[in-house]
């Protein structure tokens, strides 16, 4: 086994990048997602990773070369944040159309305006109908490990769907932990090289991404909804067999200590640490408080989610970006979806906190978990709150 | 550079005209369209070991209207603005798959083809950054000079007083009221191999022009003029005639530059009036003589700086030589 | 011109939709559009072929003996052929004459 070493998480994105021998890499600089690019650009520069590294003059056409490479069937990657994900949003939708199994990490950032280089899901989420399959990560080690899953997922036959790496901006991609990073060799056990099924060659040539007629569209529609829902029984195939080469176990849907909770605090990303520490305090004082959170957010685990719930009387949901003019987050929206119709429902509450690389403190979720107990015993709160906005 | 990669170039002749056809019978294009025949006549003179990338446009509808497709060769199409970027990809991949021995070695030409719109407007990003960047492709411009797959508006390859339906003339407008842009002199800037203007009723010059930049390692790019009957307000017959009458108005001059040095390939001795261009266009009838004047000036301007761009760098070359 | 052959179901269809039959347009006989047609009279003819180059819908094709045989089938009734014939060797006439 590797040993651990102590890296900046957006190093040891491009590692793993390397360690997956991608074939060409796409990339525009945009703030907080540089050293990943800065990094691959030197280890393909040092000959340690052969590939082509296209420095090119936007997202937009960063993502439409990705298209291009990946229809020719190279391992395409690429890597961005806010404003750049909001530029290439017309082809991030046409990735999936085509079944081009690009891989992308957001180093998750504010979106503008007022401009914010800092860290929330706006971006993302913004993104969230795009027909990606899409994962959210807690910390390095989780990053690193779910990239190398991205693309044994991805280039699945049965999936060929390009697939969204998340990490927070600064509070992941700027930290160093401890990581165990795999070699190539090591990957190459668990992700063989890539077998389009369709390319683009003169021997036998196919035209890709034709008119979308209405006698046609319909269907096209319903072939990327039905291979992005069936790609969950890969998903955790894939993460299955990880667990059995690299004796790091993942799920859909993470829980902790929610055995007899009252209150569960739902989260994404890394602030789930923190609030990790919020949980273990509050059990201290007998308040009985779990933790869920997604790791697998597209398609989104239905079943996982509402076994996942049984029992618990209510859940706090941390969003960090707001759904403008829909009265709460898109998690605290999708989680009340979700449990329409379910046969247990616990009672919602919507937060929304850790705008623009505000923290979330601890005293913050002790403060959310409070409230929803509150709202609990009084069977209603108000339909969503933000957490540390200053009134005057 | 270039001179070296064009030892082995063979023209074309009347006699030896490539008989192979990449677009199939069938396709969808007007009665008459100017622009699918300039993109016959490029495609049939680099043959069918290519891959193309296609912007949003006339051209794209009408070949890949599902489930039927016009193309021979791999053919794809991602979005309007996007042509060079995908081309660029396409390129990068080939070249990473065959370095690292997953794809037999073996030269493709890749082309990314979009028309003046997705060129001249909203495509010129994507076109200067690939250009810039080297890759080994061909850009094709099909310049209709306006959207014409969204209804004829203006675009700024328009030009100069022409009515479309976004540049309409009234009591306050003459139609168009800018010049049109110069996209090859933009593309000649990134002081690429191969930049080329051709025409479709000189089928020789557009099909060499065409098999020089498939065989120039780097980027070229060709600038096809595509005189559109239906938003041009012409004879869909006059198509070629109009192409001519191009031509010797000096209106669309034929050259080439290559490695910078500006050639005209079609030296016009005595220019036929703009007015007889003019006049066969339903989209410039509402034109007074006085702009009709303005025009020939501007049309003989420019003229004189393309001979002198010609003239300018002939003479450095000699005095390089002397 | 429907696209009755476009109406299959969605598990009949390639992966991104793509189209794997190269040239499959041949199927739509655009000929239908035409109102008129170009006649040629190969007494006139000089074998130029500028009938088959300047043809935007490749409706022409060299024969064995260097004449160019017209294609009714894709024929859009353009004219280009008729207009640019240096002979006049081709007319242009109405459809169901």
């Amino acid at each position: 086994m590797p040993k651990k070493v102590g890296i900046e998480v957006s190093l040891a994105v491009s590692e793993a990048v390397c360690a997956a021998d991608v074939d060409v890499i796409p990339a525009y600089p945009v703030t907080p997602q540089t050293h990943i690019v800065e990094h691959l650009s030197e280890l393909v520069a040092d000959g340690e990773l052969d590939a082509e590294f296209m420095p090119v003059e936007s997202e937009h056409s960063a993502m439409s070369a990705c298209i291009g490479a990946a229809a020719v069937g190279a391992r395409t990657f690429t890597a961005t944040s806010a404003p750049g994900l909001a530029l290439m949003h017309e082809i991030v939708f046409i990735a999936p159309s085509l079944r081009t199994p690009i891989v992308m990490v957001i180093a998750n950032r504010a979106l503008s305006g007022p401009i914010s280089i800092w860290n929330d899901h706006s971006d993302i989420m913004a993104q969230r109908d795009c027909g990606w399959i899409q994962t959210f990560a807690e910390n390095g080690q989780e990053v690193f490990d779910l990239i190398i899953h991205a693309f044994r997922v991805a280039e699945d036959p049965e999936v060929l769907l390009p697939m969204i790496v998340n990490m927070d901006g600064f509070t992941l991609s700027h930290v160093i932990e401890p990581i165990e990073l795999l070699s190539a060799s090591e990957v190459s056990q668990y992700l063989k090289p890539f077998e389009p099924q369709l390319v683009l060659d003169p021997k036998n040539p196919v035209t890709m991404g034709p008119v979308g007629v209405p006698e046609l569209y319909t269907e096209a529609r319903q072939q990327a909804e039905s291979v992005l829902n069936g790609s969950k029984k890969v998903i955790v195939r894939a993460w299955k067999e990880f667990a059995k080469l690299y004796g790091r176990s993942y799920k859909p849907i993470e829980t902790y200590r929610t055995e007899g909770a009252e209150v569960v605090l739902m989260t994404m990303g890394s602030v789930t640490e923190t609030a990790m520490t919020a949980v273990d305090r509050m059990r201290e004082k007998g308040i009985e408080v779990g933790l869920m959170r997604f790791r697998l957010w597209r398609p989104f685990p239905h079943e996982e989610f509402r076994r996942a719930v049984r029992g618990i009387k209510a859940l706090a949901v941390v969003d960090r970006a707001i759904s403008f003019g829909a009265q709460g987050g898109p998690v605290c929206s999708k989680v009340k979806s979700a449990l329409y119709g379910a046969p247990y429902q616990p009672q919602v509450f919507g937060f929304i906190s850790g705008l623009g690389g505000r923290d979330i403190t601890v005293e913050m979720f002790k403060q959310m978990v409070k409230k929803a107990i509150r709202y609990a015993k009084k069977g209603e709160g108000p339909v969503y709150e933000l957490i540390g906005v200053r009134e005057r | 550079m270039t001179e070296t990669a064009l030892r082995d170039f063979k023209k074309f002749t009347r006699e030896s005209l490539p008989r192979v056809e990449v677009l199939a019978q069938g396709h969808r294009a007007c009665q008459g369209c100017g622009e699918i025949l300039a993109l016959r006549m490029a495609l049939k003179a680099m043959g069918k070991n290519i891959i193309v990338a296609s912007a949003t446009g006339c051209m794209e509808i009408v070949t890949s209207s599902y489930p039927q497709t016009a193309w021979e060769v791999p053919w794809i199409h991602v979005a309007f603005e996007n042509a060079a970027a995908v081309a660029s990809g396409i390129e990068s991949g080939r070249k990473a798959l065959m370095r690292k021995g997953r794809l037999r070695k073996q030269r493709i030409t890749v082309v990314a083809m979009a028309g003046d719109g997705g060129t001249a407007d909203i495509g010129i990003q994507a076109l200067s950054g690939a250009l810039e960047r080297g890759h080994d492709f061909v850009y094709i411009c099909l310049d209709n000079e306006a959207y014409m797959n969204t209804g004829i508006q203006r675009s700024s390859a328009t030009p100069y007083g022409a009515m479309t339906t976004t540049s309409p003339p009234g009591k306050l407008s003459i139609g168009q009221r800018t010049w049109k842009k110069n996209v090859p002199a933009i593309a000649a800037a990134h002081t690429i191999p191969y930049v080329a203007t051709a025409s479709p009723a000189y089928y020789l010059d557009l099909m060499n022009k065409a098999k020089k930049a498939a065989m120039i390692k780097g980027p070229a790019y060709l600038h096809l003029f595509s005189p559109c009957p239906t938003g041009w307000r012409l004879a869909p017959e006059r198509t070629v005639e109009i192409s001519r009458l191009a031509v010797q108005t000096n209106v669309f001059p034929l050259y080439e530059v290559v490695d910078g040095r500006y050639i005209i390939t079609k030296k016009i001795k005595r220019p036929k009036p703009v007015e007889e261009y003019l006049k066969l266009q339903g989209r410039f009838r509402h034109l007074d003589n006085k702009t009709i004047r303005q025009i020939q000036v501007r049309v003989d301007k420019e003229y004189d700086l393309l001979v002198q761009k010609a003239g300018l760098t002939e003479t450095q070359e000699e005095s390089k030589h002397n | 011109m429907a696209k009755v052959d476009a109406i299959t179901g969605w598990r009949n269809l390639e992966i991104g939709c793509a189209i794997t039959e190269p040239g499959s347009s041949r199927k739509l006989k655009t000929g239908d559009w035409r109102s008129q047609r170009p006649v040629t009279d190969y007494d006139k003819c000089i074998k130029c072929g500028l009938c088959w180059i300047y043809c935007p819908d490749m409706v022409y094709s060299p024969t064995r003996d260097g004449y160019f045989k017209w294609n009714g089938d894709y024929c859009k009734g353009c004219g280009i052929c008729a207009h640019e014939c240096p002979k006049d060797a081709i007319t242009m006439i109405m459809e169901g004459e």
